[in-house]
């Protein structure tokens, strides 16, 4: 019994992904319990686009032969995969507890003010967004908040326009 | 090997139990019932609700006893004021992120976590505050109702494990967690195969089927219609489980004389239908076998095993036979044949099919089975639950009922239809008739021991004409892919396959009546008595070849010419086509 349209549905699903994803997944299936690296597969597929859309969570079910709805189970259950392009400069706050008692609730209000949007977010012109984190790990230099790859440490409120503008946020052109 | 044993405690009682079993298991065989809720004996134990929660001597806290394994010398406490409070609050806890609406639900009466609440003694509501708010999806046979979820997975599990479907998993996170298809997606573009069986493990009404209910009413009322009926072999079997009779009791007189009772014009036999397939279908087989060509030949008549093959086997379809389900033949006959013979526009017959099944809703709208004036051949099917509901508002007494006989000519039949209903039968009713094809003499034993039983997979070979026939036969889907790999493998070779969807068959179906307490669903010995009942109604007829129904033999004299004619594959053949999105096998 041949089975022409599974490959099919395989070709598709290789043109969608990145080729060093592609490789991966590749890889994982030839490991022991291929299904248990669906993780660090889609930390790779949203490494490259900034976000999962559907077509890359199917690509990969398809891939590795996982089914769809345990693909998006998985991915909708941790905060760290999202849903949505991202912007071009990737705004963390840490709300863990050191954090949140060092004063991060009041840096996060600011930041969603300057920037017209909430947190999980782009902003209209695709140069920001928000995320929050729940520690990461950094609890000496709370609050912390990190832009793109970039930490910064005891962020007070009224920081919060300087460092953005070393990523040329402009106080007024954001603003709707 | 020996299987170790266990000597514990439980309540101070000394028992002693397989090393494999669980506290649960324990304290069931010393006649305590933990209560339980997410729990069930046919699939994994996850230990989402704690409500089995028991104490074991030297456990700081209370465990849950369905994961809990027994060990030598412990002892259990299956009740204390804690325990009682604990439970209490567990689910009270539940309710209070559930619609209140207990009166108006679907489940009313026959839900467990009503039951549960009462016997865990909630009286008060303690834990006011926020409740998860989810639109309710209809977009399917299958009706999914996030509100009343409670989480307790066995939909998920059901579906991956029984089935092998896989559609369903628990989404998001937290507060926002909620049982869905994949992107939270609706179930008609999921990969659901619409089998029923989430709706049948459910614990509450968060899955249930689509209500056909007002529709046969209204067509009931209305003097401009002609309002047949026709019940599935399966119905005769379980309708009875509904009114309070024991599992596996016949009563297909008395269905019949409650049908005429709810004003149903004539009263037909889905059986017609299946004698009509097994004739259909063995000439078919004797054809291909003859050319020895699309070999192994599938069945087709279960339309949740249709919906699967279509997305998870696509490669099949060759294989599978053309024949439309009992069901739809009967149907397509009803407005053609019938309305002709009655001389009554057949836009103006209102066809019902009393069905075990929720896949049966779906393939009664499928564009394959519509007439060419664009309406359905089956207006409407009724699961056997809501038959049983519309009797039951009706105040059709039927206990007392006295037996009535279904109408001619389309509700005569053989015994090999009524075994449709479980699984092996329409194998079985297949070899009575293509034994006599092949051989032109007349079958000594008609009972087929070897493809019986409520077992997921059956294998047998039969000598015909010194011809050997290998004969597949599978039962719940995830069972049907173990056969059906091994066949792509080529580990095994057969010519000719049966495949029910539902675990046990259509006795088992997703529209059968929720069991009788002390027995769920999914129990193979709950299949087995409804399947005996099938099977003693055959053995108790005459008549139990297909082809031998004379009024199939008339149907064709009269209207059809000889089977696998043209008028046939006009009207009794269909076909099918890969569908999208593909499920993962």
């Amino acid at each position: 019994m041949k089975n022409e349209l599974l490959q099919q549905e395989k070709d598709k699903a290789v043109a969608i992904l990145p080729e060093p994803v592609v490789n991966t997944i590749q890889d994982c299936l030839k490991k022991k319990n291929p299904n248990s690296h669906l993780i660090s597969v889609l930390h790779a597929v949203q490494d490259h686009f900034g976000f999962l859309a559907r077509e890359h969570m199917d690509a990969v079910s398809v891939l590795m032969q996982i089914p769809s709805a345990k693909v998006t189970g998985v991915a909708s259950f941790y905060h760290y995969f999202n849903f949505t392009p991202r912007g071009k400069h990737r705004v963390s706050l840490c709300m863990g507890t050191a954090c949140f008692v060092k004063g991060s609730g009041k840096v996060l209000d600011k930041l969603q003010d300057l920037l017209g949007i909430k947190v999980g977010e782009t902003s209209a012109d695709g140069q920001f967004s928000i995320d929050v984190a729940r520690c990461v790990g950094a609890c000496a230099l709370a609050p912390v908040m990190i832009v793109d790859e970039k930490v910064y440490a005891g962020v007070k409120p009224d920081q919060v326009v300087k460092i953005l503008g070393e990523y040329g946020f402009e106080p007024k052109k954001a603003k709707k | 090997m020996a299987e170790k044993n266990v000597t514990l405690f439980i309540n101070g009682v000394r028992t002693t139990v397989s090393a494999s079993s669980t506290v649960m298991q324990a304290a069931d065989a010393v006649g305590i019932s933990i209560p339980r809720l997410c729990y069930h004996p046919s699939l994994s134990v996850i230990g989402a609700c704690r409500v089995c929660i028991v104490e074991v001597e030297a456990q700081r806290n209370p465990v849950v006893s369905c994961a809990f394994p027994v060990q030598e010398g412990m002892k259990v406490n299956t009740s204390s004021p804690l325990l009682r409070r604990l439970r209490r609050d567990i689910v009270e806890l539940i309710l209070d992120n559930h619609p209140q609406d207990c009166q108006t639900c679907e489940r009313n009466g026959t839900c467990e976590l009503q039951k549960l609440a009462f016997d865990m003694g909630v009286k008060t509501r303690m834990f006011a505050g926020e409740r998860k708010r989810f639109p309710v999806d209809t977009s399917s046979p299958v009706h999914r109702n996030p509100e009343k979820c409670i989480l307790c997975g066995r939909c998920v599990r059901v579906c991956d494990e029984v089935q092998g479907v896989h559609n369903l998993s628990v989404q998001h996170r937290g507060f926002h967690n909620v049982v869905a298809p994949a992107h939270d997606g609706k179930m008609i573009d999921s990969i659901c195969i619409h089998c029923g069986q989430c709706v049948n493990v459910c614990p509450t009404a968060a899955f249930t089927e689509q209500d056909a209910t007002e529709s046969v009413f209204e067509a009931l009322s209305n003097p401009d219609l002609h309002v047949v009926v026709h019940t599935a072999p399966a119905i005769r079997a379980t309708i009875g489980e509904g009114f309070g009779f024991r599992p596996g009791t016949p009563v297909t007189g008395k269905l019949v004389t409650a049908l005429r009772m709810a004003g149903f014009h004539k009263v037909f036999d889905t059986n017609f239908g299946a004698d009509l397939t097994i004739v259909e279908e063995s000439t078919e087989f004797l054809s291909r076998v003859q050319k020895k060509e699309r070999l192994p030949l599938i069945t087709s008549c279960s339309p949740g095993w249709v919906n699967f093959m279509e997305r998870f086997y696509p490669e099949l379809i060759p294989l599978t036979s053309t024949c439309k389900s009992p069901m739809s033949m009967l149907s397509t006959l009803l407005k053609t044949y019938y309305a002709q013979q009655i001389g009554v526009d057949p836009e103006k017959i209102f066809v019902v099919a009393v069905m075990p099944c929720t896949a049966k809703k779906f393939e009664a709208k499928r564009p394959e089975h519509m007439a060419p004036w664009g309406k359905p051949y089956t207006d409407a099917v009724l699961t056997t639950r809501e038959l049983v509901w519309m009797l039951k508002c009706l105040g059709v007494d039927f206990h007392n009922l006295e037996d009535g006989a279904f109408d001619s000519p389309l509700g005569v039949s053989s015994g090999a239809a009524d075994i449709f209903g479980a699984t092996g039968g329409v194998m079985e009713a297949a070899l009575r008739t293509a034994y006599e094809k092949i051989t032109g003499q007349e079958l000594e034993t008609l009972d087929f021991e070897t493809v019986r039983g409520v077992e997921g997979v059956k294998e047998t070979s039969i000598q015909i004409n010194g011809l050997t026939i290998n004969i597949g036969v599978a039962n719940g889907l995830q069972n049907a892919k173990n056969l059906l790999d091994r066949v792509a493998s080529g580990e095994r070779q057969y010519h000719i396959i049966e495949i029910m969807a539902c675990p046990g068959g259509c006795v088992a179906g997703g529209g059968q009546p929720y069991p009788p307490r002390g027995m769920h669903v999914l129990d193979p010995e709950l299949g087995r008595l409804r399947a005996k009942a099938l099977y003693s109604i055959d053995g108790s007829k005459s008549l139990r070849k297909s082809h031998e129904n004379p009024a199939i033999e008339l149907l064709y004299e009269n209207f059809l010419g000889a089977p696998n004619s043209h008028l046939c594959h006009e009207l009794l053949h269909t076909h099918y086509e890969p569908k999208t999105p593909r499920g993962v096998k």
